[in-house]
């Protein structure tokens, strides 16, 4: 009987202590992503997460965010090659798509590195990385309706093509509104789950005015 | 009592272990060069750090025990080195192996001009060919931009370091087209049939090409069709010159799509407004359809089917040389069909398998006729060299073939190539004239087998040997081709690569009517090529020799072929430089040329400069695009020394001794990208040799009439016109699934 009650002490010691760690993590994690400042950190932040999701092996959210701030490192840094980068960004995203095969956020950031990749030469990559875009933006709608995100990337990328191209400002529009008629309504799943843009929505409706 | 505070101590323990060790250490290549950015992590725990920008790491940790620290960066492969955590600090540093990558590797084809969306490493886009100014979206006009290519204004074709126009090949997806420009005309140079947008890649070799490819002395264009379009669309063009209409229509599931073009060209219109300088009888009146259709199959693999069919008509009429006040009116009819149906797939294991069968049909129908200042057929003049141009030649040319190509991946980047082609080519002709009807036909069923491997000895160094085994069933012999190219990255944009080979052709079929117990022409390649290439410039400087070991010589009339004791030399310096990036914006790029050649061949007396050749040559193309107003403007200016050309008032020691004017053309075109209604429209305005500047490609001269001074009389071989112009409107109401996309989500 004690022996029982010491291993179920023990037992409960551990669990309690493995569940805050992962938790304590995602806190440090989520808290360094809103101080990063230089494009170092971003990536600092970047390697904790994936650390994170290694050591975890079966949670997506830490890949999600150490995906989520690479690409944010990439833009940070204008001199960064965004290939070399993208490459990095799709491993740590087919770890969390091997999790988590059907999450509209995860689909969002496949989104984000189409572009980003798209930005390299908009002129002769806009055909073909265009298309992954808004083939992985359909994805991430269909996955969740209710994801004000999707329509965030969407109105945001159809704000930077040229109307000839069936982009602009109206086209954009019309997406940030739905994005932020969702946003109004929208609860993550969890404090770890994304929960970010509706400002960002809200600054490029801003422009489309 | 004693359990709750066991259990407390347990619970104390737990934090209390919590003392912290350092890890440090530093993480470098095995070349000992930094690595930043390096991760390196305690396996199964959230400890670790990166190394920083001088290569060093450290972090703490409270874990305790026996770990595996693991250093990872991209392109390297990871290390693992374990480490005691006993309260001491550790010390680590590791050395990580540069792992195989090819977007990193050294690139094999360097010595090639590559035009690709796909790869990484290319020197144009498949965009330039429709926006370099002066091409007028002509895929060989284009590549005549970039060293190498010689302009020869006059005639159509592929002339390539000092190379004639037959020892150029070009290909789409694999299949070699027979008659990939449109058919020849007196004195004009003829455009490429094919649209540049109908391919996604091409590979332009000017010399030392891969084991893959054969049966071209000096080069090989190689194009590859487009996949699935992005989307269904309807396209319409408009202009002076032309009207097209067709479609694409893309499955919803983008796994098949099939389309059809029909394009109508008739010059007559354009001919009123710019005056030509021959008199055409007939405008040039071209109408082509084409149609395709692409499937994707299980596994990634692709099918493609493409059908091309052209019809050409046009007369010409020039003042004869032979007598004044008599004139020759050359009348073209030609009828084209290709068609190749290719296939790729994966068949795993690394294994990838591609195949291509085509068939091509031409059909020329060629009369001249000395007609009088009247334009009415003379009788006979009794003059024979007046009389002999009155003729009818009708040719056929038809081409099977069939190819297949395996590919095996090993070791990370390695690959072994191997295959084999089957081309059937017969070709008959007709020719009469006064002295009655000659019959001939030729027939040769060539045989290949090739095969070669690509060797990464490191991700800096490469060799890829290759060898080609051919059998020309018209000569009935067999010849060996050994190829192989080296290639050594010098630094992350820089690399030097160095090509030899040796290069076979069969001699041009219609000099073998009557004899056919020849050898193989043969030329050796030596290349050296330097290049740099990042995201923003393109330098490349080549140095090449080439050795015409054998080359076809034929009797005076140039009809019959004597023997292949040919030979000749070309060797040179070429210089390529693109800059995208100083200039926002603003696209160029600069070529330049230096070329010695000489041969004898064909019925050359002695040894010369051909007439396909100039010693120096050289273009700057600029490209500037207004993405917010869509509107694009593209300067180009070629220009060359002058080319030999034949006097015959010359003594045989002076054959091709004379020089023609050097040449220079400045071209201007502009598009404009604005939305119609609901169609996406392109504006494109062209204007060749905006300057007027004066060009002459040769002389023809009168093989009896002399001036004053005894000499034979002669023409300038000039442009029919000084300047030309084009205009056109091309619409596109495309089914964008993206729209459809937002349209049913809101």
């Amino acid at each position: 009987m004690k022996k029982l009650l010491l291993i179920v002490a023990m037992l409960v010691v551990g669990f309690t202590q493995a569940q805050s760690r992962y938790e304590g993590a995602m806190q440090k994690g989520l808290a360094q992503l809103s101080e990063a400042k230089t494009p170092a950190d971003m990536l600092a932040v970047s390697a904790f997460f994936e650390r994170v999701a290694d050591a975890e092996k079966d949670k997506w959210l830490p890949y999600y965010y150490a995906a989520r701030t690479n690409i944010l490192a990439g833009w940070m840094d204008p001199k960064a090659d965004k290939d070399k980068s993208a490459e990095k960004s799709k491993q740590l995203i087919a770890k969390a798509v091997a999790l988590e095969p059907n999450q509209s956020d995860i689909f969002c950031l496949e989104q984000q590195v189409a572009v980003q990749q798209l930005t390299v030469d908009a002129m002769n990559r806009w055909q073909t990385y265009g298309a992954v875009a808004a083939e992985a933006i359909a994805k991430a709608k269909t996955a969740d309706p209710a994801n004000p995100r999707p329509y965030l990337l969407e109105g945001q990328y159809q704000l930077n093509v040229p109307e000839a191209f069936g982009g602009g400002k109206a086209v954009a529009k019309k997406l940030l509104e739905k994005s932020l008629t969702l946003f109004s309504s929208y609860k993550p799943a969890s404090p770890f789950h994304p929960d970010w843009g509706k400002e960002l929505a809200e600054k490029t409706l801003a422009a489309c005015q | 009592m004693k359990q709750a505070i066991i259990i407390v101590v347990m619970f104390l323990c737990a934090y209390c272990l919590t003392a912290q060790v350092s890890v440090t250490g530093s993480v470098r290549d095995n070349k000992g060069r930094i690595l930043a950015g390096a991760s390196v992590t305690l396996k199964g725990t959230y400890d670790g750090g990166n190394s920083d920008s001088t290569g060093r790491f450290s972090f703490k940790t409270t874990e305790k025990g026996n770990y595996m620290l693991v250093a990872a960066n991209i392109g390297y492969n990871t290390v693992e080195v374990s480490v005691l955590l006993a309260g001491e600090p550790v010390q680590v540093n590791f050395s990580l192996k540069e792992a195989f990558n090819e977007l990193k590797a050294v690139v094999i084809t360097a010595g090639s001009f590559v035009a690709s969306d796909k790869k990484k490493a290319t020197v144009l886009k498949p965009l330039d060919i429709a926006t370099t100014a002066g091409a007028v979206a002509d895929i060989a006009a284009t590549l005549q931009t970039l060293p190498g290519a010689q302009r020869v204004g006059e005639q159509e074709g592929l002339f390539i370091r000092g190379g004639s126009a037959e020892e150029a090949k070009i290909m789409i997806d694999g299949a070699v087209v027979n008659n990939f420009f449109y058919s020849a005309v007196p004195g004009i140079a003829q455009r490429g049939r094919f649209s540049p947008f109908l391919f996604s890649g091409t590979v332009f070799s000017t010399g030392g090409y891969s084991a893959v490819y054969g049966q071209a002395l000096s080069s090989v264009l190689s194009l590859e069709s487009i996949d699935i379009p992005e989307r269904s669309e309807v396209q319409v063009g408009l202009s002076p010159i032309f009207g097209s209409a067709g479609f694409q229509e893309v499955a919803k599931n983008k796994k098949s799509s099939y389309g059809f073009s029909y394009n109508w060209v008739n010059l007559s219109l354009y001919q009123k407004l710019v005056p030509q300088a021959p008199d055409y009888f007939k405008a040039p009146d071209l109408h082509t359809v084409d149609a395709n259709f692409r499937f994707k199959t299980m596994g990634n693999g692709m099918l493609k089917l493409y059908a091309y069919f052209n019809t050409t008509g046009l007369g010409i009429r020039n003042p004869s040389l032979d007598s004044i006040g008599l004139k020759n009116a050359f009348s073209l009819n030609n009828k084209n069909f290709f068609t190749n149906i290719s296939f790729r797939q994966s068949l795993g294991n690394g294994w990838k398998l591609n195949t291509v069968a085509s068939i091509s049909y031409n059909k020329d129908q060629i009369q001249n006729e000395v007609q009088n200042a009247n334009n009415q057929t003379t009788p006979s003049t009794q003059i024979p060299v007046i009389d002999y141009n009155h003729y009818r030649l009708n040719n056929h040319q038809w081409m099977l073939q069939a190819r297949a190509v395996a590919e095996k991946r090993f070791g990370a980047i390695n690959a072994f190539r191997f295959g084999a082609e089957v081309w059937n080519n017969a070709d008959s002709f007709r020719y009469s004239n006064q002295d009655g009807i000659f019959p001939a036909a030729v027939h040769d069923f060539y045989t290949a087998g090739f095969a070669e491997t690509d060797l990464y000895i490191t991700n800096d160094l490469a060799f890829r040997p290759g060898l080609r085994a051919e059998h020309s069933g018209l000569l009935n012999k067999w010849n060996l081709a050994p190829r192989a190219a080296l290639s050594y990255k010098l630094g992350p944009y820089s690399q030097l690569t160095a090509d030899y080979g040796i290069f076979r052709q069969t001699p041009d079929r219609r000099f073998l009517m009557n004899n056919t117990d020849f050898d193989f022409l043969t030329a050796d390649h030596y290349i050296l090529t330097y290049q740099h290439l990042s995201s923003g410039y393109t330098f490349r400087i080549q140095a090449f020799y080439k050795d015409y070991r054998s080359l076809l010589k034929t009797d005076d009339a140039l009809r019959n072929a004597t023997g292949t004791n040919g030979n000749g030399y070309a060797q040179g310096l070429e210089l390529f430089w693109r800059d995208k990036k100083t200039f926002r914006g603003l696209d160029y790029w600069i070529s330049y040329s230096y070329l010695d050649t000489k041969r004898n061949y064909n019925n050359y007396p002695i040894t010369a400069m051909p007439t396909f050749a100039a010693t120096h040559s050289g273009s700057v193309v600029i490209k500037k695009f207004w993405v917010k107003q869509m509107f694009g403007m593209n300067w180009s200016w070629n220009w060359s020394t002058g080319r030999p050309y034949y006097n015959p008032n010359l003594p045989a020691t002076g054959f091709l001794s004379n020089r023609t004017i050097a040449y220079s053309s400045n071209n201007f075109s502009l598009n404009w990208l604005p939305k119609i209604g609901k169609a996406n429209s392109v504006v494109v305005v062209g204007i060749n040799n905006v300057f007027n500047e004066l060009q002459i490609f040769g002389y023809n001269y009168s093989s009896r009439v002399k001036d004053g001074n005894g000499q034979l009389i002669s023409t300038a071989v000039v442009p029919p016109a000084p300047r030309t112009f084009f205009l056109g409107l091309f619409l596109s109401w495309g089914v964008d699934r993206t729209q459809q996309q937002i349209n049913s989500n809101l």
